[in-house]
Order: structure tokens, then C-alpha cells, then sequence
């Protein structure tokens, strides 16, 4: 049942207008202008008509640039190894601790506090903690007996850094996610397979994670993208060094465009992260689009 | 007691001692980054750390004192608030005819807007500086808040759809009846009965609004930067002011910390719109 007849047909595209005026103006016209710039040779601040028209040139230029593929690799690598280690240790934690206990609430909140905070003031606090004269890590670490490390300075640790930090801030988005879909299971599933005599270890695997992959598809799906589209806690913390061993592409992106002034390069760069990070948004679509229509539902 | 209740109770115990170690990991970054901004130079290179010590407000007062300081803060705040405003009244209307009607061009919308919400801010620096250049909207808080809204839209237009179909469409039609305009219905129905969604939506857009760095450093000069664009120009700066850098970064904490202690509910209900419930 809809309130349509009363209406007139316009009225949707009423309503739509300034979403559709402000996506068309910083979000679509912006990309198509991007795909545009990577066919020419352009210098930030330098006028239009200097110019000069490449063709495919960049994105054959692209093929052949070390920094570009080291870039590719960094953040290819540093997305699998966070998504997956924040999957892995946050569904670990929820099933342990989704029964619901007094003071829970408290917890929870403590738990958002993390993801809340701008990124590159989490950049700000870890490059403390990481610092190599003043740094706690390395206070603690030489409790343990360990000589202190440069972490910001060695291009594994810093790399490992960086890591580290991605898991303290995004490991209680994941938690938070999978203990809220466990606590819409139907319990009464879980019942009957402890009845039909599964243990808490069977039940877990056979039982309640079929049923939560949704909600695991989701989170895994939507830690992907973000991780793609990080770049503030590599740009306080290494600016993508020492060498390129923490560029991620955005931050690449970045240096390459305002840095280095080549804005046509940088599109070219632009172009690649885009087709990436789409083929990763067409996923979340085919599996999860919360807007298809379910009537009756 | 028996020996049950005993092992009951010590997988309660266990349970929040888990919780608790979880609670003090999220917490001892910040605790530090605030333990630090009070601490005076010699107290910060002390090697052990100094826990305990007489807190000195020197580090804040150089902060707020920097020139312009006011300035990026009065920036920070037009930039988030007008930012969410916007984003909350067009993403609000747009979900609506998303979810109340079937027009030409709604499977377009809807799937053009889930695939935006992944565009990384990074692909969008170069082509919104030369157009807002164009445009005369660069180094304009007009050109931030812009592409601030468009960046958070496709969230909340997806979490305000969730929020719109429970709404039942009986209301509507009830209101029509009685000779409601459909701008009226939207108005004075809908929107006050989505006020946890819009509430939900307005966090989550504030926190990208005032956390956000790379589109607002390519997009602002020296009066209208951000706070988090003059954080990051003042590490190069001041080298390694740890006081100040931990005293700045606690101020740019501040807002969405306080949002999450008084709003925890609609941030959790705004996470999990769509992605558990849909």
C-alpha cells in the first residue's frame, strides 16, 4: 500500500533534487573529470592550457613505475593482514563474550571509543607509543628484556606499526558488529542442536556461524573498503616510510598530486584505486544491498 | 553452593576479567594521549614514564594560544554542523522517495549511492580541486562542507531507509486523507518518528565531517583550515612538541568522545541499521 494516487508524480523527483544536484557535483562529475585528467600531462598550477594530451601513455607509464606497484603491494598487503586479523580476533572475542551481562552497556561504549576518534589523532597517539627514545612500547618491551627498537624507522616494524594501530582502532568495530548480530539469532536453533546432543564448540561452527554470514559478509566487506580508503595514520605517522614500505595508494595518490604536482598522473592513480575498490563495492552489492526491495517482508 | 553455581561463577568472573583487559586496551592509548598533554617537556623524555605528577594546562594554553587557533575551531565546528545539517535534510528526503515511491531512475539511485559510499576521499582530491578552482569554492568552507555532504550521504541515506520502512505507511496515508501535502506528511510525520535514525545518521556524519584530513588540507589555505589539517601541518612544524601535539589531539578528540558516552545507543543502533537488521 502506497500514498501514491494521491500524489503527483513529480514529487519523487522532488525529494531526490538535492541529493542528486550534490552527487552530481562532488561525487559523479569529480570521477568522470578524473577519468578525463589521466589522458593528459598536467602540472598543479599551471593553466589548462598548458596541458598536453598523453592518451593511454599514463596508464602504460603506470605499468612500468616500481613506486606504483610497491605502493599496489603495501596496500593490498596491508589491507589483507588488518581485515583479516580484525575478522579473525573480533568474531573470536564476540562468541566468547556475546552472553549478556550486567554492565555490558559500559563496556560496549568503551569499546566505540576507539573508532570514534579522528584516524589521525589515533596517528598522533600510536607514533608516541611507537617513538624510539620516548615511546612506551619500548619501555615496556625492555621490561620484557628486549632491546628497544626505531619501529617508525625499520620498514617491517613501521609497516607492523601500522598494523597495530589499525587493529586497536577497527578490532572493536568488528566486535561490536558480530555481538549485535549474534544477539539476533533465533535462540531457539541453538537450542535444538543442543538438544540433538551438538557441544558449544559444535554449535558454534555448525550453527551460529552459517547463520551470522551475513552480518560477517557485511563487516568483513565494510572493513575492506575503509581499509582501501585509510590513509591518515601512515600520513602522521611514516608519511608511507621509511622508502615507500608504508605508502598506501591513497597516500601515494596524494604526493604524487600535491607533491610532485603531477595532476594528470595522479587521476591516472586515482583511476586504478577507483577500479579496485568497485569491484570490492560490487561484491557488497551482489551479497547485501539493504535497499533492494523485500515487500512483505 | 554447589559445584555448578562454582563454575558458573567463575565463568562470570572470567567473562568481565576478558572485558576488562578489552576495556583497558581500548582506553590506555587515550589515556595516555591525555596523561601526556599534561605533562610538562622534562616529565614526557623521563625515562621510566612518570605516572604520577602535579598536571600543568602550559601545553593547552600554547595550543589555544597559536595563532588562528579560534579560527580553525570556529572552522571545525561551522564545517561539521553545516555538513551534518545538510546531509541529514537531504539524505532524509532522498530515502524517502526511495523507500515511499517507485519512479524512473530509483534502482540508479540507489545503487549509484551504495557504490559512492565506497569512493576513497584520496580519488576525489585532484578532481574537486580543480573544480571547486573553477568553481571559486577552493579555500572556501563552502567547498568543504559541499563534498563533506556528498561523502556522507550514501551512509545516511542508507541508514535513514532503515529507519523509514518501519515506519508504517498507514500514518501517510491517514494524514493525506485529512489533506496533509506530501511535503507536510514528510515533515511533520516522518521525520519525528525517525528521530533515532536521524539522530544515528547526525553522528556518524559530524564524525567524518570533523575527523576528516586529506580532502580538507587540499581544499582550505591558512584561514580556512580545519582542526585536523592544523594538526597534521604542525608536526613538520614543531618537530616533536609531544605535549602540544598529545594537547591538540585530545581537543580534536574531545567532540566525538562526549558523543559517544551521551549517544552510545544511537551509535550502536546507526552501526548496525542495515547491515544486521537488512
Amino acid at each position: 500500500m502506497r500514498v501514491a494516487p494521491v500524489l503527483n508524480r513529480a514529487v519523487p523527483y522532488l525529494y531526490i533534487a538535492p541529493a542528486a544536484v550534490v552527487l552530481a557535483a562532488a561525487a559523479v562529475y569529480p570521477l568522470a573529470l578524473s577519468a578525463e585528467l589521466a589522458f593528459y600531462e598536467w602540472g598543479l598550477g599551471t593553466p589548462w592550457s598548458s596541458a598536453r594530451w598523453l592518451g593511454f601513455e599514463a596508464y602504460t607509464r603506470m605499468a612500468e613505475d616500481d613506486a606504483v606497484w610497491t605502493s599496489v603491494g603495501v596496500t593490498l598487503a596491508f589491507c589483507a593482514i588488518i581485515v583479516a586479523a580484525e575478522m579473525l580476533i573480533g568474531t573470536a572475542l564476540a562468541l566468547l563474550l556475546e552472553k549478556p551481562v550486567r554492565g555490558m552497556a559500559v563496556f560496549r561504549t568503551i569499546f566505540v571509543l576507539p573508532f570514534m576518534i579522528a584516524p589521525i589523532v589515533v596517528g598522533l597517539v600510536w607514533r608516541y607509543l611507537f617513538d624510539a627514545q620516548y615511546g612506551l612500547i619500548n619501555y615496556f618491551v625492555s621490561l620484557a628484556g628486549i632491546a628497544p627498537q626505531a619501529w617508525l624507522a625499520d620498514p617491517q616494524l613501521a609497516f607492523l606499526a601500522l598494523v597495530i594501530t589499525d587493529i586497536w582502532q577497527w578490532t572493536p568495530f568488528v566486535f561490536i558488529m558480530v555481538v549485535a548480530g549474534l544477539q539476533g539469532l533465533d535462540s531457539a536453533v541453538m537450542e535444538a542442536a543442543r538438544i540433538d546432543g551438538a557441544n558449544a564448540w559444535q554449535t558454534t561452527v555448525s550453527v551460529k556461524l552459517p547463520m551470522l554470514a551475513p552480518v560477517l559478509l557485511v563487516t568483513l566487506l565494510m572493513r575492506l573498503i575503509d581499509g582501501f580508503r585509510g590513509l591518515e595514520t601512515m600520513f602522521v605517522m611514516t608519511f608511507g616510510g621509511p622508502g615507500l614500505s608504508t605508502e598506501v595508494l591513497s597516500l601515494h595518490i596524494y604526493k604524487v598530486a600535491f607533491i610532485a604536482q603531477k595532476l594528470g598522473y595522479a587521476s591516472a592513480l586515482s583511476n586504478l584505486l577507483l577500479l579496485i575498490v568497485m569491484a570490492l563495492a560490487l561484491a557488497l552489492l551482489a551479497v547485501a544491498n539493504p535497499m533492494k526491495r523485500n515487500d512483505g517482508a | 553452593m554447589t559445584v555448578r553455581d562454582m563454575r558458573g561463577q567463575a565463568a562470570l568472573a572470567g567473562h568481565y576479567a576478558v572485558l576488562a583487559v578489552l576495556a583497558a586496551a581500548c582506553l590506555f592509548p587515550i589515556y595516555v594521549m591525555l596523561l601526556t598533554s599534561f605533562k610538562v617537556q622534562t616529565q614526557i623524555f623521563s625515562m621510566p614514564p612518570v605516572w604520577f605528577f602535579l598536571p600543568t594546562l602550559s601545553n593547552y594554553d600554547a595550543v589555544v594560544n597559536e595563532a588562528r587557533f579560534g579560527r580553525y575551531l570556529a572552522n571545525s565546528l561551522a564545517v561539521g554542523l553545516a555538513a551534518t545539517l545538510l546531509t541529514l535534510l537531504v539524505g532524509a528526503m532522498t530515502a524517502y522517495a526511495l523507500s515511499r515511491f517507485r519512479f524512473m531512475g530509483r534502482g540508479v539511485l540507489s545503487i549509484g549511492t551504495l557504490l559512492l559510499r565506497t569512493v576513497p576521499p584520496a580519488v576525489l582530491t585532484v578532481p574537486v580541486f580543480v573544480i571547486w578552482s573553477d568553481w571559486g569554492l577552493v579555500n572556501e568552507l563552502a567547498g568543504v562542507i559541499l563534498v563533506y555532504v556528498a561523502l556522507n550521504l550514501p551512509f545516511a541515506i542508507w541508514v535513514l531507509y532503515a529507519f523509514i520502512e518501519q515506519v508504517p505507511a498507514e500514518l501517510e496515508e491517514a494524514a493525506a486523507i485529512d489533506g496533509c501535502g506530501p511535503f507536510r506528511v514528510f515533515f511533520t510525520i516522518v521525520l519525528p518518528l525517525i528521530r533515532p535514525g536521524l539522530a544515528a545518521a547526525a553522528i556518524f556524519t559530524f564524525r567524518i565531517a570533523w575527523n576528516e584530513l586529506i580532502l580538507a588540507l587540499v581544499l582550505t589555505n591558512r584561514f580556512t583550515r580545519t582542526l585536523p589539517v592544523a594538526a597534521s601541518l604542525y608536526i613538520t612544524d614543531v618537530g616533536v612538541e609531544w605535549g602540544k601535539m598529545m594537547a591538540i589531539g585530545v581537543l580534536i578528540a574531545l567532540p566525538p568522545l562526549v558523543l559517544t558516552f551521551v549517544a552510545a545507543k544511537q551509535i550502536l543502533t546507526g552501526l548496525t541499521a542495515g547491515a544486521v537488521k537488512g
